[in-house]
């Protein structure tokens, strides 16, 4: 890795030269470019298509292998003290005791390794023998992927795989156009296409032609950037320019394209998406660095104590060299000699306790733990017969301390499928049948086109259609038929739609069945089978979608003659644009508001009939306006925005974006288990909310902060902590209410701002991330604009910073704080805040900056991370968290192949934490505690006996006890706790994901539990060396026991005994495997013993085998057995009193959090006040959920300028124009459910949450501004306390404002103040009436007028009733904490719908709230 | 809770249910097993289910305590200090090197007789018989009478491996250094005539280690002395190992003192059996009260290194010598046990309606 990251920064720079040469068909000249490697070593410049992954091959394994294993300290660190062993002054144990045990290690683990790599090597193969055909001579041949070379001119067909970065030549389609699908690059699986270039596409028609093709394409050096290139082709002295449209990345699919050809420029490694893929790098847990800390520090304590011991040496051997005349002669070095080789056998005789075999016995757990994963039953995937798999055998224990997931949207948490759900024509809304309806016949078998796929049953809608009576009827299927950007095509006679977004597919297919059968389209035409009756409608004008826009219109002429517009788009934008508002639009909003309660995607659909004459204007107006070399799509905007007005409302359309099975229950249960789930997804923000409710990671009573608020709150944040002074994490706390469930919804620009520092973060950080400061997502102008800005920000940031440092401000009493850069605390108060949220959702995010999420989350808090997600935009966001989950889904298996587990359905994933995750993590831990309690019980009697042996480092136990103890006496039963230990079961796991939680603290297992098993061991060692050596010490007995092969016979009986009855203790799922387990190892004492102290063995070498038949002498004397049995109880019986009086006296404690917490629930189960549901438009998010679809292609022809993603990329609302209102608008939409916490401070219960949803929500309309102007109430404004930013002049004025605002509506102040004086100490920091400012003028100016003084308060404390719906026993609840019971949200309440209708009209509170008491004041 | 998957895997243990003849299907095996259900037990250590093993260990040790207590004060056992370090002494001439042999003679009284069978020691302290180097120095396949390893001893032995040129039989330090005083017991009848109590030399060695352990070279009509032939005493000593005793039986490697000091002991004090004075008859205690004086060829020196050197008698029980610290371990574990079985009753009685849940620490 090291060399990798220096290589880096060279090639940075290197890789915007262009100095890539490629010439076509002409492999020698390529090859002659040669790249200097090492000092005069040189290679070819340009890689083969080769790929290698594996790591060892046949010759390489073995060295490399344990090369690589003794890179491991603790096995470098054994094989020193095996050396050490070795020298016969320092030998103090027989070589056997630590040879066998590392040997085991050795081979167990490059078993493992070799295991892996063959798997490797056989997919390499796999990919490197794919065929492709590459022109050789004058013909296309087939070849495989690795015989392709730079300078290739390959032939690509329909379906088949980029092997390599491709210039698209040429192709069969009209302009040779060519569609790819980009699944296993970044995950989209809608088509994209790329263009040839024109003059290759002109000129290279056959096969010969492209044989004599000499072209030579310049370009950059390989570089990661995965959707920028920029080149040029030479050719025949002309030079023309390349960009990313015209490149073939490897990877993707070629679809609907017959045939292509393309230029090979990279091939293999060289590619983008190998450089875009890391390489292989091994994960460890938080245990296994936590466990090589630990044993780093045994270790260290180990010199510590043979120092220590030595010392003693060398007081005692110029006693043993002057006066015992027994051993002087045997001391015959010097004393300084003597302790120097004494201080080396300490360490080898104490090496035992270095708990050595802990690593092996590890590597048997995690290895048999990931095989309970791949044999799970549960979480086989039966429709795609695919089983999880635990790629990675490492990490399972980190499986259960999981504290943040990061999801995919696409494919990970919805399905990737669109259905058509429901529909409300003219005001009457058709559901879907019941289920068994299903079962009977196909109801669309009349309709020959129909695809038979729907699942939409509705017979009355049927027979609606085809009794072809209702006017609007038939134009609602004739708008979905018409209006839209589908690609048709025939293919077996079945008619094959190929759409931008799945949503429309949806919808077309629908209509398809219904009858309504779009058949083919040219460039002004769309030809229709209506109801078996082929119309063609000939098309004047298309008005494409844009997230602006929110709808799409058409214009067409249809057969009769008349002109007709068919819009279809979301409900706000098409409801400002009706001509008139009736009772059939109310109840079609009625509708739309159901079904987006249901978190379908809705959408309406209109149409008008248009004048010739007036069609006449306008189209010279578009005409004028589409050939605009300015401003065009301003202009154009504005056209269409005239031609779409005084529509008719026809009905809507509800689709659904359908969850995967059991994504509900699993999101539910992991926030349970103190799970934080964050969506990161390459969508639109308006998708990834809409799917962050369906899954209701986000809900109503949430305050969903958006990038401004959060912007805005990090700088009240930073500047807080630095005037402070404290400079203390956690002082989020403060200023945020920890009651009010907050989310985060942010977007990918917003990263780009915030991750500054971390771009620069050494590569270790960020695992096979692309550190290019570009965007790959988005296109060059813009992205270069987001850069500066960023940039600026930055700087900013910065200068403020070093101001406030410079005048004292910063931090002083943590140093390293007041080093950190602004960025650095930027990204740290982000985190912390994004930490305090109940959801995050990040929209618009490119792969890189996944992974860059994961990282700044894994930077700033030391948390276990794991990324799920399933395509191949996922994949460095899956490397670079802990452990990184791929689903094996649709979109390829990239993710798969990166990650650690593979699952089939996210809703496994719950089964993974919470089961296998927790008893992973449960069993590693008891198995650590124990393991090192064992050791140490076992082993430190070695120092005791150091003390009475005048310091000579003589081993206590016999060398075959040592050797054996770690792998046969003892390994069955701590393996067994390991393998199959179960605190709780399957099925309680899964109900009680509290139980999670200790894994995310790391209670089972950190330093307090490694001291208690410090002190637990040494307890134990000190009872059997003492108690033992006090009864036996000067005794006198039939035959002498106090010698001292009986000592340590005894000594090492009571031991195993006393670490065997310890286990006994702590396991608590006995099956026949524990009591085999125990009765084996036992019995492996039992044989060994007997063989190793056997006659026959002491024969062959009696200085090996020297104990012999001491067992059988010793234990055959009775107060011997006294002995061990006192030892042996002296050794549990205390440890086993304490562990139950400590547990009884802990029990009340969780029991008095238990109350709090249901009390707390009970005040928290507060009905939702309905009033600040918005749901509505929120949830049209159709309109805005995926990108322009192909209305320029068609209506252009195919004749394309420039690729298709920079046009419509032009228009997103990335670049918002500050002239834009609608885009203000789109923010609008969100901010009152920011205002909902006001009306809780407590957590909804999600059960009840989930309840009210059901319950209609109507009274949600209210007036918005009336909304923001109570919610400012509770901040009384300072304008003192405003930072001194560039917000000034704006925070200035809205300062007056609000002061204002709250002047002129005293009830209303009135009617709060309670709850903001109880607000206030923790709120008054945050500004949140200033973040949403912004949309303060908007809705101002949206008002008929300036309320008047005298008419708003009054409407206002009305209202404060009104919102206040809670009845008021609740709301008093809510105030004063005190548990009350609940009455259920009052439905007969609430208003009808009829009455708010249409938009905001204040004063019309229904009648029964009016007779409400006006102020809540008056309750308390 | 509704899990998708919850329904189908009902039967636990059950037969996988995929029929055998789907090919291909990678579904895991639904077995007991692999699913991790194994028929388990799963107990919960509480105040209640543990209570009655504390009261029922304390009302076990007490017993055993008090028993192990009575018999071992039952014990009969006088040391006699005979190093001479006290200039009253009358071993205190035999500290300076230069009386050789020196006889000392300790006058003793025993105030109660000795019943049963008497077992003679010796004593040694602040002797390092577990220091590492003395302890390997020995050559076990020569003690076991391997005639290659009698004429060519393991390097472990040196330096007292091989004396001039001949190897050392037996080799190493812990031979070199045997025990060599001579004890010998005299009851004090009448002023004149003092009878000599018989010593019994053999027995007092471990079994396995006389019969298996210690071999003399093999040859079993050849007279002892030609087994060991090429081979000499170690330097300490005064005889040849095969002069040790003239009952053949006992002498070369089986000799039983020998074989006793063989066997190192494990701390710096301790213990050997020396000799072993057997029960005449039940009329009359093996060793009557009265007056006593032991008899010492003093040779083995001690005074270099602070040691003591001791002699013992003790009468033995079925649970050895005397050592009261065994009986009060187990009456003070006992009553540790029932102490704890107290404080779980008291515990169980007040927070009994918390411990009927499960418990989920480790």
């Amino acid at each position: 890795m090291g060399s990798l990251a220096y290589r880096e920064d060279p090639e940075e720079e290197k890789n915007s030269e262009f100095t890539w040469e490629v010439q076509a068909n002409n492999r020698s000249y390529n090859n002659q470019f040669k790249e200097k490697v090492f000092l005069c070593w040189q290679r070819k410049k340009y890689k083969r298509n080769v790929i290698h992954t594996a790591k060892y091959n046949v010759f390489s394994f073995l060295p490399l292998n344990l090369y690589e294993q003794f890179h491991r300290m603790s096995n470098l660190y054994f094989l020193l003290i095996i050396i050490l062993q070795g020298i016969p002054e320092i030998s103090t144990l027989p070589w056997f005791t630590l040879f066998a045990p590392l040997v085991g290690l050795l081979t167990i683990r490059a078993t493992r390794d070799l295991v892996d790599d063959i798997g490797r090597h056989r997919s390499d193969r796999n990919i490197n023998n794919r065929p492709c055909q590459i022109l050789m001579g004058k013909s296309f041949l087939w070849r495989k992927w690795k015989n392709l070379c730079v300078g290739d001119v390959v032939c690509l067909h329909k379906d088949s795989i980029v092997p390599a970065d491709l210039v698209l030549l040429a192709s069969t389609e009209p302009s040779s156009l060519c569609y790819v699908e980009t699944a296993d690059i970044d995950g989209e699986t809608n088509l994209k296409f790329r263009q040839a270039p024109t003059i290759t596409h002109h000129e290279l028609t056959s096969i010969r032609k492209m044989a004599s093709f000499q072209g030579k394409v310049v370009c950059e050096e390989p570089n990661s950037r995965m959707h920028h290139f920029v080149g040029c082709l030479e050719w025949k002295g002309k030079k023309y320019p390349l960009d990313s449209g015209n490149i073939l990345l490897r990877g993707c699919k070629i679809r609907n394209t017959d045939t292509c050809y393309g230029l090979v420029i990279y091939a293999g490694f060289d590619t983008k998406i190998m450089k875009n893929c890391g390489k292989i790098h091994l994960k460890r847990t938080k245990i296994d660095h936590l466990m090589n800390r630990l044993v780093v520090l045994i270790f260290l304590s180990m010199v510590v104590i043979s120092a220590v011991l030595t010392l003693g040496f060398r007081y005692k051997v110029r006693e043993f060299k002057a006066k015992h005349h027994y051993v002087s002669a045997q001391h015959v070095r010097s004393e300084a000699t003597q302790t120097f080789f004494i201080f080396w056998g300490f360490l080898v005789l104490l090496s035992v306790m270095v708990p050595m075999a802990m690593f092996i016995l590890a590597e048997f757990i995690h290895l048999g733990n990931s095989i309970f994963i791949n044999w799970d039953e549960r979480m086989y995937y039966e429709p795609q017969d695919l089983p999880a798999k635990a790629r990675s055998t490492s990490l399972n224990d980190l499986l259960g301390q999981v504290e943040y997931i990061f999801s995919d949207k696409t494919g990970t948490l919805t399905q990737n499928v669109m259905t058509f759900k429901k529909c409300c024509i003219n005001g009457v809304i058709y559901g879907s049948e019941e289920e068994d309806t299903l079962l009977k016949e196909d109801p669309y078998l009349w309709n020959k086109f129909a695809d038979g796929k729907l699942h939409f049953r509705n017979a009355e809608l049927l027979q609606a259609v085809r009794a072809n009576q209702d006017r609007r009827v038939r134009e609602f299927w004739r708008v979905l038929a018409i209006c839209h950007t589908v690609m048709v095509q025939e293919k077996n006679n079945q008619l094959l739609y190929q759409a931008a977004s799945p949503d429309e597919e949806a919808l077309v297919t629908a209509a398809r069945n219904f009858g309504y059968v779009f058949l083919a389209r040219t460039q002004n035409s769309i030809t229709v089978m209506e109801l078996g009756e082929e119309r063609v409608y000939q098309v004047l004008a298309m008005m494409d979608f844009n997230s602006v826009r929110k709808r799409m219109s058409v214009l067409v002429r249809n057969p009769e003659g008349s002109i007709y517009l068919y819009t279809k788009g979301a409900d706000t934008v098409i409801y400002e644009r009706l001509q008139k508002k009736g009772l059939m639009e109310r109840t079609t909003e009625e509708a739309l508001a159901s079904f987006a309660e249901q978190t379908l995607r809705t959408l309406c659909v209109a149409c008008k009939e248009v004048d010739e004459d007036m069609y006449e204007e306008w189209r010279q107006r578009h005409q004028e306006a589409s050939i605009l070399l300015q401003n065009r799509a301003h202009a154009l905007h504005q056209v269409y925005e005239e031609m779409e007005q005084n529509l008719q409302l026809l009905g809507a359309t509800a689709i659904e974006d359908r969850l995967q099975d059991g994504v509900l229950d699993t999101i539910k249960c992991l926030k349970q288990g103190n799970i934080k789930v964050w969506v990161l997804t390459g969508d639109k923000q308006e998708t990834a909310v809409n799917i962050g409710f369906a899954c209701q990671l986000l809900s109503e009573n949430m305050i969903i902060l958006e990038e401004k608020e959060i912007v805005r709150i990090l700088e009240v944040y930073w500047e807080s902590n630095n005037s402070l002074q404290g400079g203390k994490k956690g002082h989020l706390k403060k200023q945020l209410p920890l009651q009010v469930k907050m989310a985060l919804v942010i977007n990918g620009e917003f990263l780009d701002q915030l991750l500054l520092s971390l771009r620069k973060e050494p590569r270790a950080l960020v695992q096979n991330v692309s550190l290019d400061e570009e965007e790959p997502w988005q296109e060059p102008g813009e992205e270069r604009a987001d850069f500066l800005q960023a940039r600026r920000l930055s700087l900013m940031w910065r200068v403020l910073g070093i101001q406030l440092w410079n005048t004292g401000l910063a931090p002083q009493d943590k140093g390293y704080k007041a080093l950190e850069s602004a960025e650095v605390r930027r990204e740290r108060a982000f985190v912390e805040l994004a930490s305090r949220c109940q959801a995050v959702i990040c929209c618009r995010v490119t792969p890189k900056q996944k992974a860059l999420i994961v990282a700044l989350v894994k930077k700033y808090q030391d948390v276990v991370t794991l990324a799920i997600g399933d395509g191949a935009n996922d994949v460095s966001m899956i490397k670079t968290a802990d452990i990184g989950v791929g689903l094996a889904g649709q979109e390829g298996m990239q993710a798969v192949q990166n990650s650690d587990y593979v699952l089939a359905q996210f809703c496994f994933l719950r089964r993974l934490l919470l089961v296998h995750g927790r008893w992973s993590y449960m069993r590693v831990c008891k198995f650590l505690r124990y393991f090192i309690y064992k050791t140490l019980a076992s082993m430190m009697v070695q120092i005791w006996f150091a003390f009475y042996s005048g310091f000579t480092a003589q081993p206590l136990y016999e060398g075959w006890f040592l050797a054996l103890f770690n792998l046969l006496y003892t390994t069955l039963p701590v393996l067994y706790i390991g393998l199959f230990e179960q605190d709780v079961s399957a099925e309680r796991s899964l109900e009680l994901p509290e139980l999670y939680m200790a894994g995310q603290k790391d209670e089972l297992f950190n330093y307090w539990v490694f001291l208690q098993a410090i002190a637990h061991g040494t307890a134990t060692s000190l009872v059997n060396f003492f108690m033992t050596l006090w009864i036996s010490r000067d005794s006198a007995g039939p035959v002498s026991f106090s010698d001292y092969q009986s000592f340590a016979v005894i000594v090492a009986l009571s031991g195993l005994l006393s670490i065997t009855m310890e286990i006994i203790l702590i396991t608590k799922y006995w099956t026949v495997l524990s009591v085999l387990a125990i009765f084996f190892s036992l019995g492996f004492y039992g044989v060994m013993t007997w063989l190793t102290q056997s006659i026959w063995l002491f024969k062959v070498s009696p200085k090996t085998f020297p104990f012999l038949y001491a067992d059988l002498s010793v234990l055959s004397q009775p107060p011997i057995l006294l002995v061990i049995l006192l030892n042996v109880s002296l050794n549990t019986l205390p440890v086993l009193a304490f562990r139950i009086i400590y547990q009884a006296l802990q029990k009340p404690g969780p029991k008095e959090e238990e109350e709090k917490t249901t009390s707390e629930e009970i005040i928290t189960v507060e009905p939702i006040p309905h009033v600040l549901r918005e749901a509505r438009t929120r949830r049209s998010s159709y309109a805005f959920s995926h990108r322009e679809g192909y209305a320029d292609l068609i209506t252009q022809g195919t004749i394309l300028r420039r690729s298709p993603g920079v046009n419509s990329d032009m228009l997103v609302d990335h670049t918002r124009p500050p002239d834009e209102l609608p885009s203000s608008m789109e923010d609008s939409s969100w901010y009152p459910r920011k205002m909902s916490f006001l009306g809780r401070n407590r957590r909804q219960h999600q059960g009840k949450v989930s309840s009210e949803d059901v319950q209609p929500a109507s009274e949600e309309k209210l007036p918005k501004r009336q909304e923001r102007s109570l919610s400012y109430e509770p901040w009384p404004y300072t304008p003192e306390s405003l930072p001194p930013t560039k917000e000034t002049p704006l925070s200035a004025e809205e300062s007056q404002m609000t002061s204002s605002e709250s002047q002129m509506l005293p009830s209303s102040q009135l009617s709060l103040k309670s709850q903001s004086a109880h607000l206030q100490e923790k709120t008054s920091l945050w500004k949140i009436r200033k973040l949403s400012w912004k949309n303060w003028p908007y809705t101002w100016q949206k008002e008929p007028g300036p309320p008047k003084e005298g008419t708003v308060p009054v409407s206002n404390s009305n209202l404060t009733a009104l919102m206040e719906t809670p009845p008021p026993t609740a709301r008093g609840s809510s105030t004063s904490e005190q548990p009350v019971e609940v009455e259920p949200s009052p439905v007969e309440r609430q208003p009808s719908p009829m009455e708010w209708l249409p938009g905001p009209s204040k004063g019309q509170t229904p009648p029964d709230l009016a007779g409400l008491p006006p102020s809540p004041e008056e309750q308390q | 809770m509704a899990m998708n998957y919850n329904t189908k895997d009902e039967v636990d243990g059950g037969p996988p249910c995929a029929p055998g003849g789907t090919a291909k299907n990678r579904r895991p095996d639904n077995t007991a097993f692999k699913q991790q259900r194994l028929p388990a037990w799963q107990p919960i250590l509480t105040a209640g289910t543990v209570l009655p093993t504390f009261f029922i260990i304390g009302l076990i040790f007490i017993p055993i305590g008090i028993g192990i207590f009575v018999t071992s004060n039952n014990i009969r056992e006088i040391e006699i200090d005979y190093t001479g370090t006290d200039p009253a002494s009358p071993c205190n001439k035999c500290l300076s090197p230069n009386v050789t042999p020196c006889i000392c003679t300790i006058n003793f009284t025993l105030e109660q007789s000795f019943e049963g069978n008497v077992f003679m020691y010796y004593g040694l302290s602040n002797f390092y018989q577990n220091h590492r180097r003395y302890v390997k120095s020995r050559d076990d396949s020569q003690l076991n009478g391997d005639p290659s390893a009698l004429l060519n001893p393991s390097k472990e032995c040196e330096p007292y491996r091989r004396n001039e040129d001949k190897p050392i039989a037996p080799c190493g330090a812990i031979a070199n250094s045997m025990f060599n005083d001579t004890l010998d017991l005299f009851l004090v009848g009448n002023e004149s005539d003092p009878t000599p109590i018989p010593l019994k030399k053999k027995g007092i060695a471990w079994w396995t280690d006389k019969n298996v352990k210690f071999r003399n070279p093999p040859g079993a009509d050849i007279p002892l002395e030609e087994r060991f032939k090429g081979t000499t005493k170690p330097v300490n000593w005064v005889k040849p190992v095969y002069m040790l005793d003239p009952d053949e039986d006992n002498s070369g490697f089986i000799n039983e003192d020998f074989i006793v000091w063989m066997r190192t002991a494990a701390l710096p004090t301790f213990r050997k059996l020396y000799r072993l004075i057997e029960r005449k008859n039940d009329l009359h205690p093996t060793l009557p009260a009265g007056r006593y004086y032991l008899n010492i060829t003093y040779n083995y020196p001690v005074h270099s290194f602070d040691g003591r050197k001791r002699m013992i008698l003790s009468t033995i029980s079925w649970m050895g010598g005397k050592n009261p610290f065994l009986g009060i371990a187990y009456i003070a574990i006992g009553s540790i046990s029932f102490l704890l079985g107290v404080v779980l009753l008291v515990i169980n009685h007040k927070y009994r309606n918390s411990s009927n849940t499960a418990d989920i620490t480790i």
